[in-house]
């Protein structure tokens, strides 16, 4: 066990002794490190004013992400370079090329969401060689509220960062050799645990001793990318006792393909499955696109997404769509199930204590399925879906030969909606097929009002997306979407 | 340094003052400050109820939880327990044994850290003798209690003009509020001094009300008080009277232990218990001939205004004000109704009930165009003011400076309307599921305060020995650029590069008696403020210079960086110096005050604003018909700021104000559940524009060669609110799109904030009225 946290604050090694476990990284900036730069805009994940960006190896090179300090815990930057604001001007005190960018365009006016764009940035300069296109900008920008400049200026300094740089005398890239040496010295295979004894912090770095840690604390809390829990400490001021956080453990961050499925670690972010998922499943790539942000979806799990069991989760209605199956693991005890079987009612899963989710098989779809995924919330970037919709059909001689809906927003879990899948299955593909469906999913949802949407709007909405993906599927030159890549994303 | 132009020189864009610094993270906001040693932080307990007696309220658990050092309720106030800003005893800190709104403040805890004084306001045991409560515009019309008297706008006779009508018809709007959601939350920090001194660090916009409230809370004098305001992270309307609550208790917490103070709000909780924009229901009933020409119009605008008074006289004004907006109404009658609420007392937010007045009025024009199948640009056009006639308003201030016929023409023309509304009608055709819509929409805002007296503003200028400026005026900076532009003027006047003008945060006591940075004025009134300290300063030297080197006084001219005397010339801090050795005083307040405005809210007659600003946007969307989702494809705006004093700051708040209106009318939705608590109370649920919600094609220009006519500082027009309104074109647009679904015959009636949910039933309605029927 090592009971301190070691990482890198700017080019910086640190070892902590952290007696709260739970103390958010910006708090620890802007307390103890004075380190003001970095502001709190909502202290839940969802402005951006307290984007830093994290340094993190990776085949040997250490790659950057930006992600909200807010809603991150101090003990999970162990074995990182955590960069801020203030690390960014060049030692003769001149600005850095994207801080730079943002002067000459003007992208400043109350500056209070500055320093978190600045990072967002930065985090784009280091990690995309070419000059990005308006929608990786708009996309790498997303988890960034400005109130002022209607972000047009911050847009066009996005640009000009890599006009006016010159990208390979970056200081930061003259220091990566040096910085994978100091990260590669902090990286380790002991099990961290800090705390003040009553609060405890796990940090193992195997699988076998995260199975072992669960099984003997199995009233811990799991800790994955926070971007759930992080918002229990910081509104609800919950006080965790126990955690297990499963971000150091190798394992879990595994995630590859074989011929027939996609796997899927638990400790496996948004971030680095979207790209091949979206290969097999443009549309869950598109939706993926539109969960969180890059912050978010920098730290925030797919695994952690399910365990959740939330019913507003915008994995699950796809991946039970798509037929996938979840591995859970107790000890030395591993099973498997239908994703769809995991969620038995509201705060109710299929997890017994000391048990963790291992991995998500995502199977690759036949050839002849046809898959969509659509997400209905007020504002399409970082938003929460008030109804999540998700469609794989096969159709064989004419007549559905597979058909699987799954809905979140609907009802208390994510879940399939059995009742239009009967009106459909073995029958020809037909308007009158789908307008009986649509009248079964009455019988499928009661949903409820909210501040997201009312019940009428998320039943009308639901059978009219099943109308949408039977356009879709029928009338391939119709347009039927206002956002995404192109107008359609075809499997 | 330049031989032939100053740094900064007015009418150029130069950058934000601070600009370097925020994107270094080295601009200091009010929780940066380095904490005084020993600083305790507040927060409050606020009510679970939306209205009820207090019938028991035991703080023992708050007392005792870990590190609270102080516990202060409705007994512990020295002096009012009341932070109305019209001082008139509606607002109190903590609620006085009834709660009238879900958040309001019941108690505050003082302890060592900020978590301990969250935790521990959590604590409290209160119970409560349920009331109903009074929440929305129709209950409230119901209970019919306003929170400040109604007004009435009447010019010529409506009701004959309605009967007389060839055309008639009636219908009722209904608009959403607004959350500022200013990135930095409410936030301040009390220092205290000796004896009733009090040293209060506020973001605010409106320093000497914090001073004012701060002073009748702790029953002190004003002078006992000075708030310093060195930047907000963004304003919007929400800390004129809002950052008081912050203010008074770090004050409050600061007097009562000897200690700093410190209270900056979580940002649900800022949500929650302080005031947004006021949501209205509009009812109208209009008559209009064959030409779609408005004979009269009866409007009521009844608002929900939540527990209190706050602002919302004025600001209910202004929405009569800009009902009219370019349209010559000539009969008319405007009422307010201004009602009272179990929810947050709602207050000023860009715009200041303009925009909801101007909404109103553009869903009468969208109706007429309608009832008589008219391009609606067509009527909008055909009921502009007019140049010579046709031009008086319902408040009987005659339009002098109109230019919306020529800024809509050329918006038209630049835009390509009468092309591209051809293209979506082909597009529309074409397509069965997506349909576009396009709208092109004016606009015209008062500038000044309504209420004459606030038209005023103080400057003080010092210029040291060695030459350099410090500048300070009543105006605080919110982001909108204001100390820059205040800074080119001063630097303008002494012709010397304008980083030797430094800029000071505000402060009360540098300049007293300031009105609330607010309804646009900033630069108009401190910029005027400002050139006359540097005019009086400017005068002592050109007297001193004449004098010192025998020279007449028109031989004495300010050329850039240096002060031509006679046939030689001085570097300006070699005058400087020269003038402080002969004991010449170097610092001047300057003052100001708007001439020509005039207003009696008795009678609704008189000149309220010195001059209007105007603008238009034309806004093209796409809807999802099957969903309600939409996207805004292109926008044009072109918007008059009069000869801009910084043109790049300018197009800042015109794009920036445009987005905000966009996001009001769109994704900006407030919801209440049946208990009066608001459940949109975090950027979660709350959802503001995001970079990728910008039209992917936005084209801004700004009105060229057109200076104001009236004499603002250097011609200048104010910018802050007016843009706002540009965004009107988007829900009109919309409207355009939702109308194709049954070939424009109905006016759609969509109401907002045009959230998918309202724009797919808005849909569903102009079918059924078709009869058309749900989807198959
Ligand atoms: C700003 C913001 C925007 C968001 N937007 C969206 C959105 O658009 N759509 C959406 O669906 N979600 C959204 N979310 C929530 C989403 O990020 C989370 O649901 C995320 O996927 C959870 O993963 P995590 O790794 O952060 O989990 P954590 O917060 O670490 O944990 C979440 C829960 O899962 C449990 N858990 C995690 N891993 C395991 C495991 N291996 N075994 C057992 N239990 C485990 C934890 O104990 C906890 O109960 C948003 C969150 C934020 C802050
Ligand atoms: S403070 Fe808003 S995302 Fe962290
Ligand atoms: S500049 Fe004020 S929020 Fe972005």
């Amino acid at each position: 066990m090592r009971e301190q946290v070691r990482f890198l604050l700017g080019q910086e090694p640190r070892e902590l002794t952290v007696t709260d476990p739970t103390m958010t990284v910006l708090d620890y900036l802007r307390g103890e490190q004075r380190r003001c730069g970095t502001k709190e805009g909502c202290g839940e994940g969802d402005c951006g004013a307290c984007t830093v960006v994290l340094g993190r190896l990776n085949d040997g090179r250490v790659r950057y992400e930006a992600v909200n300090a807010c809603i991150q815990f101090l003990p999970t930057l162990d074995g990182t370079q955590l960069l801020t604001v203030e690390d960014l001007k060049r030692p003769d005190g001149s600005l850095h090329t994207v801080q730079q960018a943002m002067v000459e365009t003007d992208g400043s006016q109350c500056g209070f969401c500055t320093p978190g764009f600045i990072m967002s940035m930065f985090a784009l300069y280091q990690g995309t060689p070419n000059p990005p296109q308006r929608q990786e900008i708009d996309d790498c920008l997303a988890g960034n509220l400005c109130r002022c400049t209607g972000y047009g200026p911050i847009i066009a300094a996005a640009e000009r960062m890599y006009a006016i740089g010159d990208r390979t005398g970056d200081a930061f890239r003259r220091l990566a050799g040096q910085t994978v040496d100091s990260l590669a010295a902090i990286s380790d295979q002991e099990t961290v645990c800090v705390g003040d004894g009553s609060r405890r912090f796990f940090a193992p770095a195997t699988l076998d001793d995260l199975a072992d840690l669960v099984l003997a604390h199995p009233d811990a809390q799991i800790l994955a990318g926070g971007t759930d829990i992080g918002l229990w400490v910081t509104k609800q001021l919950r006080i965790l006792d126990t955690i297990i956080y499963i971000g150091r453990v190798a394992e879990l961050a595994e995630f590859g393909e074989t011929d027939s499925t996609i796997e899927i670690g638990a400790a496996v972010t948004y971030s680095a499955a979207m790209e091949l998922i979206a290969g097999h499943y443009p549309d869950l790539g598109e939706l993926f696109r539109r969960l969180g942000a890059v912050q978010v979806r920098n730290a925030g799990t797919i695994g952690g997404n399910i365990a959740n069991g939330s019913p507003i989760g915008d994995s699950p209605p796809p991946l039970i769509a798509a037929g996938a199956t979840l591995h859970l693991r107790r000890g030395k005890d591993r099973r498997s199930l239908p994703l769809e079987a995991y969620f038995i009612d509201y705060g109710k899963q299929d997890r017994q204590p000391g048990e963790f989710v291992e991995r998500i098989t995502l199977p690759k779809p036949d050839a002849g399925t046809q898959f969509r995924a659509y997400k209905i919330s007020k504002r399409f970037d970082q938003d929460i879906s008030a109804v999540c919709a998700a469609f794989a059909l096969r159709i064989e001689n004419g007549r559905v030969a597979h058909i699987r809906i799954a809905f979140g927003g609907m009802a208390a879990t994510p879940k399939r909606a059995n009742q239009a899948e009967q009106c459909l299955s073995g029958r020809p593909w037909s308007e009158a097929s789908v307008a009986s469906a649509i009248a079964a999913l009455a019988q499928d949802f009661q949903p409820i009002t909210d501040m997201r949407a009312s019940a009428d709007y998320r039943l009308r909405v639901a059978g009219n997306l099943l109308r949408k993906f039977f356009i879709e599927t029928t009338q391939a030159s119709a347009a039927t979407r206002v956002v995404g890549a192109g107008n359609f994303a075809h499997v | 340094m330049s031989e032939d132009t100053i740094a900064g020189q007015i009418h150029h864009s130069r950058v934000h003052d601070s600009a370097h610094k925020h994107v270094s993270g080295e601009a200091v906001y009010i929780d940066d400050i380095p904490e005084p040693a020993g600083m305790l932080h507040v927060y409050v307990g606020t009510s679970a109820s939306a209205r009820a007696k207090i019938t028991g309220m035991d703080l023992s658990a708050v007392r005792t939880a870990p590190d609270v050092v102080l516990v202060l309720t409705v007994d512990d106030i020295p002096g009012k327990n009341d932070i109305s800003p019209l001082s008139v005893g509606d607002d109190p800190i903590f609620a006085p044994g009834e709660v009238s709104f879900a958040g309001q403040a019941l108690f505050a805890v003082a302890a060592e850290t900020r978590d301990a004084a969250r935790r521990a306001a959590r604590l409290g045991k209160v119970d409560y003798d349920e009331r109903e409560p009074v929440l929305d515009v129709g209950q409230a019309r119901e209970a019919a209690v306003c929170v400040t008297e109604p007004h009435r706008l009447q010019r010529g006779d409506t009701a004959a003009a309605l009967a007389a009508a060839k055309h008639r018809l009636q219908g009722r709007m209904t608009m959403g509020g607004q959350e500022h959601f200013y990135l930095e939350g409410q936030v301040a920090m009390a220092v205290p001094g000796e004896d009733d001194e009090v040293l209060v660090y506020s973001s605010t916009q409106h320093p000497t009300e914090i001073q004012t409230v701060v002073s009748h809370v702790l029953e002190v004098p004003a002078s006992a008080v000075t708030v310093e305001t060195r930047r907000m992270g963004g304003g919007f309307g929400g800390k004129e009277s809002q950052a008081s609550l912050c203010a008074v208790l770090a004050a409050l917490v600061a007097k009562r232990t000897g200690r700093a103070a410190k209270f900056r709000l979580d940002r649900d909780e800022d949500m929650i218990l302080t005031g947004k924009r006021h949501d209205f229901e509009v009812d109208y009933d209009v008559g209009f001939d064959d030409d779609g020409r408005i004979a009269g119009v009866d409007f009521v605008f009844a608002s929900r205004c939540g527990i209190s008074a706050d602002l919302s006289s004025a600001i209910n004004d202004r929405a009569l004000f800009h009902a009219d907006n370019c349209y010559y109404l000539d009969n008319a009658t405007i009422a307010s109704l201004p009602l009272k609420t179990n929810t947050v007392s709602n207050t000023a937010f860009r715009g200041f009930g303009g925009p909801q007045g101007m909404l109103g009025g553009e869903r009468v024009i969208e109706e007429i165009s309608f009832a008589l199948g008219l391009d609606p640009l067509e009527v909008r056009k055909r009921n502009f003011y007019g140049r010579t006639d046709r031009n008086v308003t319902p408040y009987h201030q005659t339009v002098e400076d109109n230019v919306i016929h020529e800024l809509v023409a050329e918006l038209a023309d630049s835009s390509d309307y009468a092309r591209r509304q051809q293209g979506i009608r082909e597009f529309n055709s074409a397509n069965q599921w997506l349909k576009k819509g396009l709208a092109l929409t004016p606009v015209k805002f008062g500038i000044s305060f309504t209420a004459t007296h606030l038209n005023q503003a103080g400057a003080l200028v010092n210029i040291y020995a060695d030459g350099s400026i410090q500048l300070n005026h009543g105006g605080t900076e919110m982001g909108q650029g204001l100390f820059i532009k205040v800074a080119q003027v001063v630097a303008q006047e002494f012709q010397v590069d304008i980083d030797h003008v430094r800029i000071t945060a505000t402060n009360t006591a540098k300049v007293p008696n300031t009105s609330a940075t607010a309804a646009s004025s900033g630069s108009d009134l401190n910029g005027m403020a400002a050139q006359a300290a540097a005019r009086i300063i400017k005068e002592r030297l050109i007297v001193f210079a004449a004098d010192h080197y025998g020279v007449p006084r028109q031989q004495v001219e300010f050329l850039p960086n240096r002060v031509r005397i006679g046939n030689q010339e001085v570097p300006f801090a070699d005058l400087v110096k020269a003038a402080y050795m002969a004991r010449v005083s170097l610092s001047s307040t300057g003052f100001y005050k708007t001439p020509k405005i005039h207003f009696d809210p008795d009678t609704g007659r008189g000149r309220p604003f010195f001059y209007f600003a105007y603008g238009a946007a034309v806004s093209e969307v796409t809807v999802d018909t099957l969903t309600g989702e939409y996207r805004v494809d292109r926008v044009d705006i072109l918007h008059d700021v009069g000869r801009s004093l910084n043109p790049a700051i300018d197009m800042g708040q015109v794009e920036g104000g445009f987005i905000q209106g966009m996001g009001w009318l769109t994704t900006e939705e407030l919801w209440w559940d049946d208990k009066g608590r608001l459940r949109t109370h975090a950027p979660s649920t709350y959802k503001i524009p995001t970079c990728g919600d910008r039209p992917k094609d936005l084209r801004v220009k700004l009105l060229a060669g057109r200076d104001n006519p009236e004499e603002t500082i250097y011609r200048s027009k104010a910018v802050g609110e007016p843009p706002l309104m540009l965004a009107i074109s988007v829900l009109h647009a919309l409207s355009d799109a939702i109308a194709s679904v049954a070939d424009h015959r109905h006016c759609p009636r969509l109401d907002s904030p045009a959230t998918p949910e309202r724009v797919l039933a808005t849909i569903e309605n102009v079918r059924r009225r078709e009869g058309l029927g749900n989807r198959p």
